[in-house]
């Protein structure tokens, strides 16, 4: 047992990590929302997928296979932008057609997480029965898409301890820290990410102020369905897969990670998102795999015993996002 | 396989629609003198249906066959989907044996809905011939009027440790499943055959919904044993195997009768599929080289839906052959056909089919596929067969 997790050490860490940024830039959007609304939105997991879906389509119209190198950069960047850019797109329709009407007219939060749920689960089915067999023909697997040839060469880059990091794993790692710096910047130094703090802060002063709450919450979608979309370039460039039902086990992960870091914390979905993937991977060395959701949970359970509002605290008010 | 609950109820369904061959001749159907209807129940629809059309459309061939010889009892087919659900292979196999009086069932398909359609089909007296249920417990209930014609996961678990050890020389093996009835049954029954034979092993397990199977990928690689074996489901064994690939694994990767199938190889991508091995209890011969029946099956099969054999598709036309058999020695009683089943015996188009006392097929045979290029082709029989690579 120890043994295993001794000599799985290094190769844990590395995936973990890989893991650990796709859960935490997932996370982001969770947070986010829940910072400016005090909204789960279920459905997050849905744009994950959407953007899964994008990154293949990408793929799919450049008809590049094997690539590697500076070229590889590229795809995945461009992958990145038309991921994030169709995930933003469908987070803010999201909010505009399943939160926004119930926000109207000041329905109860409860009203808003079943509107949630319920658009989390339309979306898998329309994904799974409309999108996937007009979109890209004939869904194979029962919506399962996996691309018939790599378009990813896959080559050893650098050596972390004995290990040696593939470069697929090296872009997921840089990615997700280019995505969160980027992401710091904007909410602490920006017009609209004042907007979106001092909101999470107060909404009733802030509109008093003269902030545009429809315009705010906008925006945080928006920016948390960017992020999601990005996650999942960078999760097909790892897996080269996508399918209806991929983003439910994540976006559960992801919830957990944004709880875990304190949900309301940018800074905290970070944290529980690393923390999460880690303690996932050295789970499973340790106990086996079929222990590793065990573990995680386990862990979060813990963590909330002792700090009840996560590693950092719930904090998106406090400003330094 | 056991695929939960598919492979079971298709083959009893089969039995079931061919007596009760339905519509036209409504509520006479079982009786008149001059035709029987059999049935065929399996997941037709559903997402597992891959594993269920290639022995329904065997099933067909070998009754449309039949009646083309103008025989004097012609025999109706009717099919029922089950969807591989149990409860609503009960309640179709109720209505098959009321209303279309179906003589005998082929099906259900998979375990889970042999399971619950046994007891409905054993109390109305009516025969079933599975033609891809694996469960082992199956064989276990004292059921008269169940058969299967193909071998259970015990059996299959002999035949792939022989192969594993003697076959592909392997001294270390390293099983993963998903953690479910079938796939974990079978690896870990693999796991102590091979352990028998002299083989070190260590085991792991998969969430199957899934995508990021990483820590498994890291303890097989630092065991680095020579065969993986994995015991589930293609969709799952293609994205092992292709992570595996991608991490450096370089030794063999093998997996059971439910990943065969060429979402297998679309999963792991055609390049790392390569190699991978499979066994199974069902015969796919595409191109007839285990013998005469199976050249003339695997013609005849292709001329008439367009498409080669597939998994499952000479079990179909087996279990029918033997219910064909029944009728053409003048039996048209449900009864009458289960009494003829237990002492039928012929070369099918896959194998021999002789039925042991408890329904299972008498003969154990199991098969090594592997796969090349975009298919799965025989490799041969698990006591002979070697790896090409």
């Amino acid at each position: 047992m120890l043994e295993d997790f001794i000599s799985q050490f290094w190769p844990s860490t590395i995936d973990g990590l890989a893991l650990g940024a796709i859960y935490a830039l997932v996370a982001l959007g969770y947070t986010m929302v829940y910072g400016v609304l005090r909204l789960i939105n279920f459905a997050h997991a849905e744009i994950f997928m959407v953007g899964s879906f994008a990154a293949l389509g990408t793929v799919q119209v450049l008809g590049v296979s094997n690539v590697g190198g500076l070229a590889l950069i590229g795809v995945v960047a461009l992958m990145a932008v038309v991921a994030g850019a169709v995930a933003s797109g469908g987070a803010m329709l999201l909010e505009l057609v399943a939160y926004r009407p119930l926000r109207k007219k000041g329905a109860s939060r409860l009203a808003a997480l079943i509107s949630a749920i319920g658009a989390s689960i339309f979306l898998q089915q329309l994904f799974a029965t409309i999108v996937i067999p007009w979109v890209f023909g004939t869904s194979k697997e029962g919506g399962r898409l996996p691309l018939d040839e790599h378009f990813v060469s896959r080559t050893n880059v650098i050596d972390v301890g004995p290990v040696q990091v593939s470069n697929d794993k090296l872009i997921i790692f840089i990615g997700a820290i280019l995505m969160m710096i980027a992401l710091d910047q904007f909410v602490n130094r920006t017009r609209l990410g004042r907007g979106i703090r001092s909101t999470a802060q107060d909404p009733e002063t802030a509109v008093l102020m003269g902030v545009n709450i429809d315009r705010v919450v906008s925006a945080t979608f928006a920016v948390g369905g960017a992020m999601a979309g990005v996650a999942a370039a960078l999760y097909f460039l790892r897996f080269e897969q996508a399918w209806y039902f991929m983003g439910f086990l994540l976006g559960i992960k992801a919830f957990t990670a944004a709880v875990l870091g304190g949900i309301g914390n940018i800074r905290g979905a970070l944290v529980g998102g690393f923390a999460l993937g880690l303690f996932e991977m050295y789970g499973s060395s340790l106990f086996g795999s079929q222990w590793r959701d065990v573990v995680a949970f386990s862990v979060l359970i813990l963590v909330l015993m002792f700090r009840p509002t996560g590693i950092l605290g719930e904090s998106l008010q406090q400003a330094r996002a | 396989m056991m695929r939960v609950t598919g492979a079971v109820a298709m083959s009893a369904v089969l039995a079931l629609g061919a007596v009760a061959c339905g519509g036209d001749d409504g509520g006479s159907g079982g009786g008149d003198g001059n035709s029987v209807t059999i049935g065929f129940m399996g997941d037709l629809t559903g997402e597992n249906s891959g594993l269920v059309i290639p022995p329904k459309q065997g099933a067909q061939l070998a009754i449309e066959q039949y009646n083309a010889k103008n025989p004097k009892v012609k025999i109706n087919f009717k099919t029922y989907d089950s969807q591989g659900k149990p409860e609503q292979a009960t309640t179709l196999v109720q209505g098959a044996i009321k209303n279309d009086k179906i003589v005998a069932l082929i099906g259900p398909a998979f375990s889970g809905e042999s399971q619950s359609t046994g007891p409905i089909l054993e109390e109305a007296k009516v025969p079933s011939v599975s033609p891809s249920a694996t469960n082992i417990t199956l064989a276990q209930k004292g059921w008269k009027y169940w058969h299967r014609v193909v071998a259970d996961d015990s059996v299959q678990a002999e035949g792939a440790a022989q192969f594993i050890v003697d076959g592909a020389k392997a001294k270390k093996v390293f099983t993963v499943h998903d953690n479910q009835d079938y796939g974990k049954g079978l690896a870990d029954a693999i796991a102590k055959a091979v352990q028998a034979k002299g083989a070190q092993t260590q085991t792991d397990a998969v969430d199957d919904k899934a995508t990021d199977y990483s820590s498994t990928v890291n303890k097989i690689n630092q065991f680095a044993p020579d065969v993986v074996y994995y015991g589930g489901y293609y969709s799952v064994a293609g994205r092992l195997f292709k992570q595996l690939r991608e991490s450096g694994y370089k030794g063999k990767l093998m997996s059971g009768d439910g990943s065969v199938a060429t979402g297998l190889i679309d999963g792991a991508g055609e390049q790392n599929a390569q190699g991978v091995l499979l066994s199974c209890g069902c015969i796919i011969d595409p191109t007839g080289k285990s013998s005469q029946t199976a050249a003339q099956f695997a013609t005849a099969y292709k001329q008439r839906f367009g498409t080669d054999v597939a998994i499952y598709s000479a079990e179909g036309y087996d279990a029918a052959t033997a219910l064909i058999k029944a009728v053409e020695a003048g039996n048209t009683e449900p009864e009458k056909i289960n009494e003829f089943l237990k002492t039928v015996s012929f070369d099918g188009a896959g194998k021999k089919i002789q039925f042991a006392e408890n329904g299972s097929l008498a003969t154990k045979d199991i098969f090594i596929y592997e796969v090349k290029d975009r298919t799965i082709p025989l490799l041969g029989n698990s006591a002979e067969a070697k790896p090409s690579s």
